[in-house]
């Protein structure tokens, strides 16, 4: 069973995600006993080769400044010929802003049944079945696709990148591009300097901060961690912090590997968004406050106190390691 | 201008998450059912302000679901549609409700068709990229602004660590989230207008689906909080540091 993994790039730079999406590809292929092969569209700077390492054995490249756009209908097409040229049987995106753009129109395109927001490889044994987060992350559901060409999205860090060694060929594929029908006018960045969904440490305050002016010790906290920035739905609402940053049922979901709640009092639909979260840290001046239950290390204290002690000792950590 | 959008029946947010038939169904059993919150406060919630930027705007849902999804058609009704279709059918997964709806929207020749970024029990975020491609329409996901110029829209699209600002022209599909609208209630007046107000009930037509859930599961349970002293912190960044693991 031929695997293609769509690879995505920022700044001519492959994104991480992809390489999650490249190294769960090639342990699929192994697994069904394929090759895995991957496709790059518009400009890259970074060298696709260095794919082999995660398991890829072929990139198409599609270079045309019409890519450069990410328009979905565009996209959707290039990839439908790419997965026809190389008779893959599986498509695998990250969940990504990318992803839930093109794979939604490849699976129509296609007729593919997509299960979108995979966190582990399929289990084949009994016909293709995929696991995904439901019910925002509180439980989860193995989905069994049932058409001949398969595509799976594959949430962010749900998949440890695995590199072994090697070198991807890279070959030029020749497509036909449509032009893009949206026009990029504007990019910018958020104020955070590491993105919030490929974060590996989140550093989250809720209003048990009082108010926006004492967010300056939880950016050094987070700054000091290399960590990206959060907040509770409350905080979003009363503008103390970007919309950007609500974490939750109704804001964005997140699985890192560690999440600090600094005076967050951990509401169901909180914890619905951050409880794929590998460990979870809570400072809460409540010793009641539901988020102790989700929580894998706490901390029952007044965050004005505890978290510019927790700055010195990380910064004692990382000065000793 | 014809707006579209697409209305969700999803559990409440606070709802016991819990399973029956052998782990295959959802236990329904006392849940209260709300519209899908990506759908009301962003998507539908927009359109109204469209519509109040420009009178001659007219505001149709549509929703797949059997008629107990009937009252939650009319909390959108009441909120301000002008008119619901719902499709008479189970939803069962994104592909068919995509398919469902474009037939509906199809016929309607839309100029613009808004759903949520994603519902919050299945966390798909698929039906509106499918209804654009089965619309031939071009698609903007996980937008947090949208606004309109003649026939050009400007829309605000997340991406990671940044947001993108796109221009493009009429007939489009646009998934929604947080940034678009500021979430509002229903008043009295609009609650007595929504029973009246047309709710058109159409047969699917066909039934296609390309995915089936074959069970469901519950996380496992945490192994319980590691308390520190809030006079050792020192001790809990250790704690991160060499257990753990993550810093
Ligand atoms: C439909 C719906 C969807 C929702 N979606 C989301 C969502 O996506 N994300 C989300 O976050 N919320 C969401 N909410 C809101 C959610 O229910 C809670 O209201 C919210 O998470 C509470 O935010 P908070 O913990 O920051 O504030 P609070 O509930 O006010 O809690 C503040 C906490 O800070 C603690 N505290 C106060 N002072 C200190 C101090 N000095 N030091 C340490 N601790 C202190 C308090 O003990 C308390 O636990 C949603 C609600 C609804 C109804």
């Amino acid at each position: 069973m031929n695997v293609l993994v769509f690879i995505d790039h920022v700044d001519g730079h492959i994104k991480k995600a992809s390489l999650e999406a490249a190294s769960y590809g090639a342990q699929l292929a192994q697994k069904a006993g394929g090759t895995a092969e991957a496709i790059a569209l518009g400009n890259l700077t970074e060298d696709l080769a260095t794919l082999g390492k995660y398991g890829i054995q072929k990139v198409h490249q599609v270079k045309n400044d019409a890519l450069n756009t990410i328009d979905a209908q565009v996209y959707t097409k290039v990839i439908e010929q790419a997965v026809q040229q190389t008779g893959a049987k599986v498509v695998v995106f990250s969940n990504n802003s990318t992803g839930k753009l093109v794979a939604p129109r490849l699976s129509v395109r296609l007729k593919a049944g997509l299960v979108a927001g995979a966190v582990a490889l399929p289990d084949t044994t009994n016909g293709f079945v995929v696991r995904k987060n439901v019910f925002s992350g509180k439980a989860f559901a193995n989905v069994s696709i049932n058409t001949d060409i398969k595509i799976i999205s594959l949430n962010v860090n749900a998949f440890t990148i695995s590199a072994t060694g090697g070198t991807a060929e890279v070959v030029p594929f020749n497509a036909t591009v449509d032009a893009p029908k949206v026009k990029v006018i504007d990019t910018t960045k958020a104020s955070g300097k590491v993105s919030l969904t490929e974060a590996d440490i989140v550093v989250s305050a809720g209003r048990g901060l009082k108010g926006p002016e004492n967010w300056k010790m939880v950016e050094d906290l987070a700054d000091s961690l290399g960590a990206a920035l959060a907040c509770s739905r409350p905080v979003a609402d009363a503008h103390w912090r970007p919309h950007n940053e609500h974490v939750g049922q109704t804001g964005v979901a997140i699985a890192p590997n560690l999440y600090i709640a600094i005076g967050i009092s951990g509401a169901i639909q909180h914890l619905a968004g951050v409880n794929r979260s590998k460990v979870i840290v809570v400072v809460n001046k409540d010793p009641e406050a539901p988020f102790f239950k989700a929580a894998d290390y706490g901390i029952v204290g007044d965050a004005f106190e505890v978290v510019p002690k927790m700055l010195e000792a990380v910064k004692k950590v990382k000065a000793s390691s | 201008m014809k707006i579209l959008v697409c209305i969700s029946k999803t559990p409440d947010t606070t709802a016991k998450i819990a399973f029956t038939d052998n782990n295959t169904k959802f236990a329904d059993a006392g849940v209260q059912w709300i519209i899908n919150p990506y759908d009301e406060w962003y998507a539908l919630v927009r359109a109204i302000e469209l519509k109040e930027a420009d009178a001659s705007t007219s505001i149709h849902l549509a929703t797949v679901g059997g008629a107990d999804a009937e009252p939650i058609i009319r909390k959108a009704l009441a909120l301000g549609g002008d008119e619901a279709i719902r499709i008479n059918v189970d939803p069962s997964d994104s592909y068919q409700v995509a398919a469902q709806i474009a037939e509906v929207a199809k016929q309607g020749n839309y100029d613009l068709v808004l759903t949520g970024k994603e519902t919050i029990d299945f966390n798909n975020g698929s039906v509106g990229g499918m209804l654009a491609e089965f619309l031939d329409m071009p698609y903007v996901a996980q937008a947090t602004s949208l606004q309109l110029a003649g026939t050009t829209a400007t829309v605000k699209r997340e991406i990671e660590g940044g947001e993108e600002t796109v221009e493009v022209a009429l007939p489009l599909v646009v998934s929604c989230q947080k940034g678009m609208a500021e979430a509002r209630i229903p008043n009295m007046r609009g609650i007595m207008a929504a029973r009246t107000k047309p709710l058109k009930v159409v047969e699917a037509s066909g039934n296609e689906t390309l995915t089936n859930v074959a069970e469901f599961g519950l996380p496992p349970a945490k192994a319980g909080v590691k308390l520190v002293s809030p006079d050792n912190v020192d001790e809990l960044i250790r704690l991160l540091h060499e257990e753990a693991r993550v810093i």
